[in-house]
């Protein structure tokens, strides 16, 4: 249990930390970098209670793609850092307000300030291992289930995004020569080759 | 005396550490001299295809290379050009390295012969793989020039395409095993070499394989480094140790996604025929002969196929691998749900 401690006072730690140096940074790309350590420890955080599916996750889709895209994107960008500074105290105060609300949100589903409390444990480690299953089994168990019509209004929000950011980007260029592949494997042999005899010292005209 | 030392190691808290110290080693050792000796292999296929001798200089049948290979790059300098972040230019080819290792953590190599036996297997060396990225794109931004950041973008975009069939791979086998964990996989498949998933799931094999070659970047997918256009891209301000990092690195995650296909694809430590004297031999000899088997066939690419373009790359990975993947998922499904094949837990 004492190992247990150490490691989660440990990463979460780190995670506080890294999450600080998201927001401080002056360099956007470790920004991103920061952001993507700050990922890292909340899957640790979320193995050390057990969940280890939705750690998994967590890193694939955040670290593995997401973030990916985002350091993608930073990178190419041509960036005057001391201009990029300048806006941080305006938008603080809306910061800390959304940062204020889901800190009040985190400690009501805790019980802290009150409201029924333990909404949050019975999704924890007890309640998936009274079930005698590993948690991808019991998440897929209630996902597929009890909350399938909102999984697939999920999945549908998420194809709308993405035909909405075709729909934005997609431009015809007329005139443009794209290479058609099966034009090309099904070109007859009379087409693309001929056989000349070609005399000594003659060469081809 | 040995029955001390083992009370010690598994209930002592020390003990347990050292156990798990050792576990590590009794892992990585292997694997960075089969890393070392996979880049004599290599030159070795690609010599006899192009009808030369290889190295042969070095020790008998030039077996030393490698070690000679590993003394020079140690011995030479490790430049850090002016203009490069020095910390993340260092820090990029520990970053490929360390993950190419910590994956073979969940890797069983026989009947319970695996250090960390976790329920959700695929998906962590799915997750690491999927991070093998950070160590290119970050090397090419660090390293503050132009060929090394666009062999970093083209890297970048061509991971994060192939990665996604890699997905619906992972899959449809997990479909077919109904298990997250790695030994279950291997388990799923015993029986007769028919029996494993290559046969009933060969489009996928194929997809995988492709797909590999395109995660570690070998040829014929091998645009971020092309030398003909980019020096060696992400790799170009490299020099030394950080060099050989990164050359490791590159390796490691080969032998790892081939080790990964021979789980997958290959029913990992079984025995192609369930009869003795087959059944006598350790599974872990199966486990590295079907291992060399698929990286022979990395090497057997390299040595024979031309590079791809690169819109003919995302054009592969987008619109071919990916439709296809995504249809066989959905008929593997259907399959296993409208035949009675789902598998029970």
């Amino acid at each position: 249990m004492l190992l247990q401690a150490i490691a989660f006072y440990v990463f979460a730690a780190v995670l506080v930390a890294s999450g600080a140096m998201v927001v401080v940074s002056r360099n956007p790309v470790y920004s991103v970098l920061f952001l993507i350590l700050a990922f890292f420890n909340a899957a640790a955080l979320f193995v050390l209670i057990g969940a280890e599916f939705i750690a998994m996750i967590l890193v694939i889709v955040y670290v593995g793609a997401v973030a990916v895209l985002f350091l993608f994107v930073v990178m190419m960008l041509d960036i005057n850092i001391v201009k990029l500074k300048e806006g941080f105290l305006d938008y603080l105060p809306i910061g800390a307000m959304i940062g204020a609300a889901l800190l009040a949100e985190i400690l009501f589903g805790l019980g802290v300030l009150g409201g029924t409390s333990g909404t949050v444990s019975t999704f924890s480690k007890a309640g998936a291992q009274a079930l005698a299953i590993d948690n991808t089994r019991a998440i897929g168990r209630v996902l597929y289930t009890q909350y399938f019509y909102l999984f697939q209004v999920a999945g549908l929000v998420l194809l709308v995004a993405m035909i909405g950011a075709i729909v934005l980007t997609l431009r015809r260029r007329p005139g443009v020569r794209r290479q058609r592949v099966s034009d090309q494997l099904y070109r007859p042999k009379e087409e693309s080759v001929t056989l000349v005899k070609v005399p000594s010292r003659g060469g081809v005209s | 005396m040995f029955a001390a030392v083992a009370t010690f190691l598994t209930t002592h808290w020390l003990g347990q550490a050292i156990l798990i110290l050792l576990e590590c080693l009794a892992v990585t050792v292997p694997l960075l001299v089969a890393v070392a000796y996979m880049t004599y292999v290599d030159r070795k296929v690609w010599a006899s295809i192009q009808l030369r001798r290889g190295p042969n200089v070095v020790g008998p049948f030039g077996l030393l290379q490698p070690l000679a290979d590993g003394l020079k790059l140690f011995l030479k300098e490790s430049i850090v050009p002016s203009s490069a972040n020095t910390v993340l230019f260092l820090l990029a080819p520990m970053i490929t390295f360390m993950t190419a290792l910590i994956a073979w953590a969940v890797v069983p190599f026989d009947d319970g012969w695996v250090i960390a036996d976790i329920n959700v297997g695929i998906l962590y060396l799915f997750a690491i793989s999927s991070l093998g990225v950070y160590g290119i794109i970050i090397a090419g931004w660090a390293s503050n020039s132009k060929y090394a950041f666009l062999g970093a973008l083209r890297s970048a975009a061509q991971m994060v395409s192939y990665e996604v069939s890699i997905g619906f791979v992972l899959i449809t086998v997990l479909l077919c095993v109904g298990s997250l964990n790695l030994s279950q996989v291997v388990i799923a498949q015993s029986g007769w070499f028919w029996n494993w998933f290559w046969l009933p799931l060969l489009p996928m094999f194929v997809i995988f394989f492709v797909s590999a070659l395109a995660e570690t970047n070998r040829t014929p997918f091998d645009l971020p480094m092309s030398e003909a256009e980019l020096v060696q891209g992400f790799q170009t301000e490299y020099s030394s140790m950080p060099f050989a990092l990164f050359f490791l690195g590159e390796y490691a995650n080969m032998i790892l996604l081939s080790g990964l296909g021979a789980i997958l694809f290959l029913g990992g430590w079984m025995s192609p025929i369930p009869y003795a004297p087959f059944t006598w031999i350790p599974g872990v000899v199966w486990f590295a002969l079907k291992i060399a088997l698929l990286l022979f066939v990395f090497s057997w690419t390299k040595g024979t196929l031309p590079r791809y373009r690169y819109d003919q790359l995302m054009r592969l990975g987008w619109k071919v691998f990916l439709p296809v993947s995504l249809g066989w998922v959905v008929l593997t499904a259907a399959v296993l749900q409208f035949g009675g094949w789902v598998p029970k837990h």
